[in-house]
């Protein structure tokens, strides 16, 4: 019987067995961040062990930096300032290569480690961040870890591993004109729920998803964890390797060429059986909304917040009830034309170039409606420079958006910029969980340039009804 | 964290679905660079009414749940964020089970290389427990991990564990030591795949 593409990754990197499902799992590669890794370090001094492969790790930090856009190497805040302090010297002392706040590569790390090249097709990743299902995408195994994982990972570059069961999205026909990656994986969670994909590994595959750029398969994958996916994967193609050529740390000469033959080899065989399998159209997308405090709380745009009395089982209609009441609005009440206070731009599932051109497309020759704060947080420092160089930072600033350095920012709040207690927010982020983005805050997922509408509006808006700039 | 099984203790209900880790640990108490600290922001979001005042319906806020020992969870419980101070907070705060019908994989990974007994149940068994408590809050459930049994009142259900997790928290094996242990394996693997896979393995 044929292997699923997990499978075979698995199997690849199975240094020993324990029984069936339980292994001893190599991992390739793993990235660390100031404020999941610090017990980590801790951890290897106090048993007296080192990192077995220092090279194989990256320490980026991002989540606790300011974003103002004069980049300063101050934190601000003497806890975030003490969190840097000693990644700094864990780096230092175990042989890390870290990418520092004022290295102009700084930026988010899922932005930054496929940028830098460091991800490979047929790698597994693990790092202590739950959005490294985003390097899937690239063909690669990635899934998030604990700061215990970290330590474990660190120490013996392979971990303790569960075999995850299989699942296959499989995506027909194509993302319509004007709609994103972001609105395809919101409308995946919102059919297949917050825990639809736990305890899986999900593979995507179908036309939908190879017709998707890379950067677009990296917001699919991203959000995969938002099914519950405990891993995800997509098969690598040309556009992968095209994506990775002329990158900083990506193979030369003939490793190249290895890499490239072994891309055939990459997929899933014809008749491997997974243990789940879901089928959709692309077709079937519209602009997705959140309107709860759980990404598959979430709905077409041209639709209203939902009634509980139609949630299935009585715990669901509570669920539902207490997302409304925080989120302050009332069943019934439709999605668009909700007036928002704040817009943001950013975060690991929607940062890259591609994004901030489609968010620009729309915001060219407009304002940032009145009363409204909008703001850009590039993924990454070549990201900015890269829109700097296109004239997209001037599209956004003219437009009086504020033009921010990078990092998580607004994501996760763990920094300065957060949202005010009540402040609706218009955001290209991926959780829109109680109090993620600042306590009392209300968050609304949707794809960068259905924020940009809502940007320029001050209401939540179909994008489709805007002229875009092309 | 040492648990000393079987375990015998309260139980809170905490039934409602999809609590994630920014629920059970908010972003404010992730700045430190130990594990300290973290029983204060334990569901500091559950625990407060928007005015600042404890919550009174909140179970762990009051008497017998603010000693249970077990929380009875909703499903998918733990989903989002990798913060393992989710599971040093529940710790800190005295927890030492759960008892649910899912749990996000990394929530669950973490709580149990910490010694946090995740126990998953069918729905139905959860309401089952569910009932009992809410029957008699003050209720003792026992939590039988070698014979992976949990009883309550006269009733009792079996749980599965898998194997390698159940024999490392009674015996509290250091993983790390164990994994460190098969340096031989992890030897020959690394020489094979530096032969098969070279462009992986070269210095990036």
């Amino acid at each position: 019987m044929g292997l699923t593409l997990y499978e075979k990754l698995v199997e690849r990197h199975c240094i020993h067995r324990f029984s069936d499902d339980e292994l001893l799992l190599y991992v390739d590669r793993t990235v660390l961040n100031e404020y999941t890794s610090p017990q980590a370090f801790t951890g290897l001094r106090k048993a007296g062990r080192s990192v077995r492969r220092p090279e194989a790790a990256l320490g980026v930090i991002d989540h606790v930096n300011p974003t103002d856009p004069d980049r300063v190497a101050s934190m601000g805040d003497p806890e975030a300032e003490l969190q840097v302090a000693y990644f700094r010297r864990n780096c230092d002392e175990f042989g890390i290569e870290l990418i520092d706040i004022l290295d102009p590569r700084q930026g988010i790390e899922h932005v930054i480690a496929p940028e830098e090249g460091f991800i490979l097709p047929g790698m597994v990743v693990a790092a202590g961040d739950s959005h490294t299902t985003t390097y899937g995408a690239l063909g690669a195994l990635g899934f998030g870890i604990g700061t215990s994982d970290i330590e474990h990972c660190l120490a013996t570059q392979a971990l303790r591993y569960h075999r995850q069961k299989t699942m296959r999205i499989e995506v027909a026909g194509r993302v319509p004109v004007g709609l994103s990656a972001k609105d395809l994986i919101m409308h995946l969670v919102h059919a297949l729920g917050a825990a639809g994909a736990t305890g899986h590994a999900v593979e995507f595959s179908g036309s939908a998803i190879m017709g998707l750029s890379v950067e677009g398969r990296m917001t699919l994958a991203n959000m995969a964890v938002e099914l519950g996916a405990r891993g995800v994967v997509i098969q690598p193609d040309d556009a992968v390797l095209e994506w990775l050529a002329g990158r900083k740390r990506v193979p030369q000469g003939t490793h190249w060429q290895a890499m490239e033959s072994d891309l055939c080899n990459l997929v899933s065989d014809p008749d491997a059986t997974f243990d789940a399998v879901h089928c959709f159209d692309a077709g079937d997308v519209s602009p997705m909304v959140s309107w709860g405090v759980s990404p598959d709380q979430a709905l077409p745009v041209s639709q209203a917040v939902p009634e509980p009395e139609a949630q299935p089982t009585a715990s669901r209609q509570e669920q539902a009830r207490r997302a409304i009441a925080y989120m302050g609005l009332q069943p019934g009440r439709p999605l668009e034309g909700l007036e928002i206070d704040r817009a943001f731009i950013g975060s690991c599932t929607n940062s890259r170039i591609e994004d901030l051109r489609a968010a620009a497309a729309v915001v060219k020759g407009r304002q940032v409606a009145k009363g409204v704060r909008a703001m850009v947080v590039p993924g990454s420092g070549a990201v900015r420079r890269q829109a700097e160089t296109e004239g997209l930072d001037t599209v956004f600033k003219a437009a009086g958006f504020e033009w921010r350095q990078p990092g998580c920012s607004m994501c996760l709040g763990m920094n300065p910029d957060i949202l005010g207690p009540g402040e609706r927010c218009a955001s290209s982020t991926n959780r829109n969980f109680e109090g993620r983005q600042g306590a009392g805050g209300r968050t609304h997922l949707m794809s960068p340039s259905m924020v940009a509408a809502a940007a320029v509006t001050g209401r939540i808006t179909d994008v489709r009804r805007l002229g875009v700039a092309r | 964290m040492t648990v000393t099984w079987p375990l015998k203790a309260n139980a809170a209900l905490l039934l409602q679905p999809d609590i994630d880790t920014d629920l059970i640990m908010p972003k404010q108490y992730l700045k430190g660079i130990d594990r300290s600290g973290l029983s204060d922001g334990l569901f500091r979001p559950l625990r407060f009414l928007a005015d600042g005042t404890p919550d009174p319906s909140f179970p762990l806020n009051h008497s017998p749940g603010n000693e249970a020992q077990i929380l009875v969870t909703g499903p998918n419980f733990g989903c989002g964020s990798s913060r393992e101070h989710a599971v040093w907070g529940l710790q800190q705060r005295g927890i030492r089970a759960i008892v649910g019908s899912s749990f996000a994989g990394i929530f669950c990974d973490n709580a149990l290389n910490n010694g946090l007994l995740i126990v998953e149940l069918a729905p139905s068994e959860v309401s089952e427990i569910a009932a009992a408590i809410s029957a008699m809050p003050s209720i003792q459930i026992t939590i039988d991990l070698a014979r992976q049994r949990i009883e309550f009142g006269k009733d009792s259900l079996d749980f599965a564990i898998k194997p390698e997790r159940r024999n490392q928290m009674l015996k509290g094996e250091d993983r790390i030591a164990g994994s460190l242990a098969l340096a031989r394996q992890m030897a020959e693997f690394e020489l094979a795949y530096s032969i098969r896979y070279p462009w992986l393995l070269a210095k990036p």
